[in-house]
């Protein structure tokens, strides 16, 4: 069975994601969306009981390295990238009244 | 000698006379950048380039190559970067509105190494926004062209940097290929490229899009320069705790033009339905070549092929979706102009400077993460990749090498892909479960089709077999003869 694509899914993601889509780029996103996951079904075709999902090819292990700052004091070149800084930060809208 | 001349060699020609004195760095570098003026416009390959920069370094790397202190093969060839690859100084912005203006305080590790190995960056390259498409028509910066007919695209993610090599505007490029990003414009640009086994290439500085699909990988005119880049860029880097010490970064040796004994499969279920019958001869034709130089030939089911592009898509997109998130308008990039209160302005400014594909595939990918999908769609894909990864595991207990096409079609036309993104999708068909399954595999132009479009095949290996693909890959490029002229340097003679 097809996943429908509702106006609340849309919304709800919409939240997680940060993002907010509407009129016409939202008709084709779920139009897509819709298309793209009724392709996707085709993988309930494989019986994948008892199979390890695998998210990395290779058996990696946690890296750990001693916590030590190795690079230089960048906070002027950091922040020469920032929309907008102010006294050496980030500056954001005010967030807690 | 003449520019056109200069412009015809392969990297490793021109790093070979450059330590011989018969050319200067700073004369190779001034002939890109003349050739560029005169064919970009039309090509689109590069999207920043710093002219004054470029001829410092080449300056600089010049007198190191006098004074004895910069030897290698590299030294002084100018080279192009993708768009997604950090280099210190110089923009770098995925192609994406939503990094506009941003310069790295720092280089990928990659890019380091060129640096240190005395190549000459010319500029930054084309490409589809944060690397998310097959036809590089999702730049911000305008679609870039294919050099050998600009009304068809160059193939993406990676097309400028394709398209810089086919044109002859650069000497080699770095890519990146998460599904294929690499191999398909090399196909659809006739230049050679390849992706190695994940974890060869530091991903350091390469911002990412599918952590853990994403490889930087060489683009050049040969094989024997992309084999000797990898040299270069393979290696362990304590930046990136997925890199992998390879403790034999010789890859030249190999290439030897000898297939002898070689056991080359062409999986039967990548010559079906939807491949472009003119490629499957040529499929065969390699297939014949490969033969008549030792190598036992044979067909054989791979099986999972259909289900690697829905498997691929949930879990990039997945990937994706998390990867993006730093994209919000505070530390870097484009912040929207009129807000109230800070998550607004995150809305905003990630809605107003993503494209359509991306936000696409964010919305896709954070759905499939979503609490009550996340086990029909993005465990399911996991387990559908280790399938996969099974079938190829499987393969390689018969087969040294596989051997197949890239794409299904050789360039479309612009403006035909991105009506139908699912088509588009599929159209990544025999690229995708390369990454799914984090193996290396090469594209080698292999002629043309009747419009006048580079065909590439691609050869398959298995993780960390970069040598038996190159090698193949290198017997296939002698029996085609002398690899193909840059497009732009062939029409400028004609």
């Amino acid at each position: 069975m097809a996943q429908k694509i509702t106006d609340e899914i849309i919304e709800y993601v919409g939240i997680l994601a940060q993002l907010e889509i509407q009129g016409q780029e939202k008709e084709q996103i779920r139009k897509d969306m819709e298309q793209i996951l009724d392709y996707v079904d085709r993988l309930n075709q494989l019986d994948t009981e008892g199979i390890e999902p695998m998210s990395h090819v290779f058996p990696v292990t946690n890296v750990f390295r001693e916590d030590k700052v190795e690079n230089k004091d960048q906070r002027d070149h950091m922040l020469a990238n920032a929309p907008a800084s102010k006294d050496g930060a980030f500056q954001v809208p005010r967030t807690i009244e | 000698m003449r520019p056109e001349e200069l412009l015809s060699m392969t990297a490793l020609e021109l790093g070979k006379k450059i330590q011989a004195g018969e050319v200067t760095a700073v004369e190779a570098a001034q002939a890109a950048l003349d050739h560029m003026d005169k064919v970009d416009g039309t090509i689109g390959a590069f999207v920043y380039t710093d002219r004054e920069k470029t001829l410092d370094q080449a300056v600089k790397v010049q007198k190191d190559i006098e004074r004895g202190t910069l030897t290698g093969p590299f030294a002084g060839v100018p080279y192009g970067v993708k768009d997604n690859i950090c280099t210190r100084g110089m923009r770098t912005t995925c192609c994406s509105k939503i990094l506009d203006g941003f310069v790295p305080p720092y280089s990928a590790e990659a890019e380091e190494r060129m640096r240190k190995a005395g190549a000459v960056l010319l500029g930054k390259t084309n490409m589809d926004e944060f690397a998310m498409g097959s036809t590089t028509e999702t730049s911000c910066y305008g679609p870039a062209k294919n050099p050998w007919n600009p009304d068809h695209v160059p193939g993406g993610s990676s097309g400028g940097s394709c398209g810089a090599v086919a044109a002859g505007e650069a000497f080699f490029a770095l890519g990146s290929d998460t599904g294929g990003s690499i191999r398909q414009p090399a196909s659809f640009c006739g230049v050679t490229g390849l992706k190695p086994t994940y974890g060869t290439v530091s991903r350091y500085g390469l911002i990412a899009y599918g952590s853990s699909l994403d490889q930087i990988g060489p683009i050049a005119r040969d094989v024997s320069d992309c084999a000797a880049l990898l040299g270069l860029l393979a290696g362990r880097d304590p930046k990136d705790a997925t890199s992998i010490d390879r403790e034999d970064k010789e890859f030249t040796s190999c290439l030897t033009g000898d297939v002898k004994g070689m056991r080359i499969g062409i999986p039967s279920d990548y010559l079906g339905e939807g491949l472009d019958s003119e490629i499957r001869d040529r499929i065969f034709q390699a297939a014949d070549a490969l033969r008549d130089r030792g190598a036992v030939v044979e067909e054989f089911s791979l099986g999972m092929v259909e289900y690697a592009v829905p498997s691929y898509y949930i879990i990039a997109s997945a990937e994706a979706s998390s990867n993006l998130s730093r994209f919000d308008g505070v530390k870097y990039g484009y912040r929207t102009k009129e807000y109230e209160g800070i998550h607004e302005m995150y809305k905003k400014t990630r809605s107003e400077g993503f494209g359509t594909e991306v936000k696409r595939r964010i919305m896709l990918g954070t759905f499939a993460l979503s609490s009550g999908y996340y086990d029909a769609y993005y465990l399911k894909a996991l387990k559908v990749k280790a399938m996969i990864k099974e079938a190829f595991d499987r393969a390689f207990q018969s087969w040294d090498v596989i051997l197949g096409p890239v794409a299904p079609t050789t360039a479309p036309r612009i403006g035909e892909s991105l009506k139908d993104p699912l088509k588009m999708y599929l159209g990544d068909i025999y690229t995708v479960s390369v990454n799914l399954a984090g193996l290396p595999a090469l594209s080698v132009p292999w002629g043309r089709d009747h419009k006048g479009l580079p065909i590439g095949v691609q050869f398959i290996g298995n993780c960390f077999q970069e040598k038996a693909v190159l090698q193949a890959g290198f017997a296939l490029e002698k029996a085609a003869g002398d690899p193909a002229k840059p497009a732009g340097i062939q029409k400028e003679e004609a």
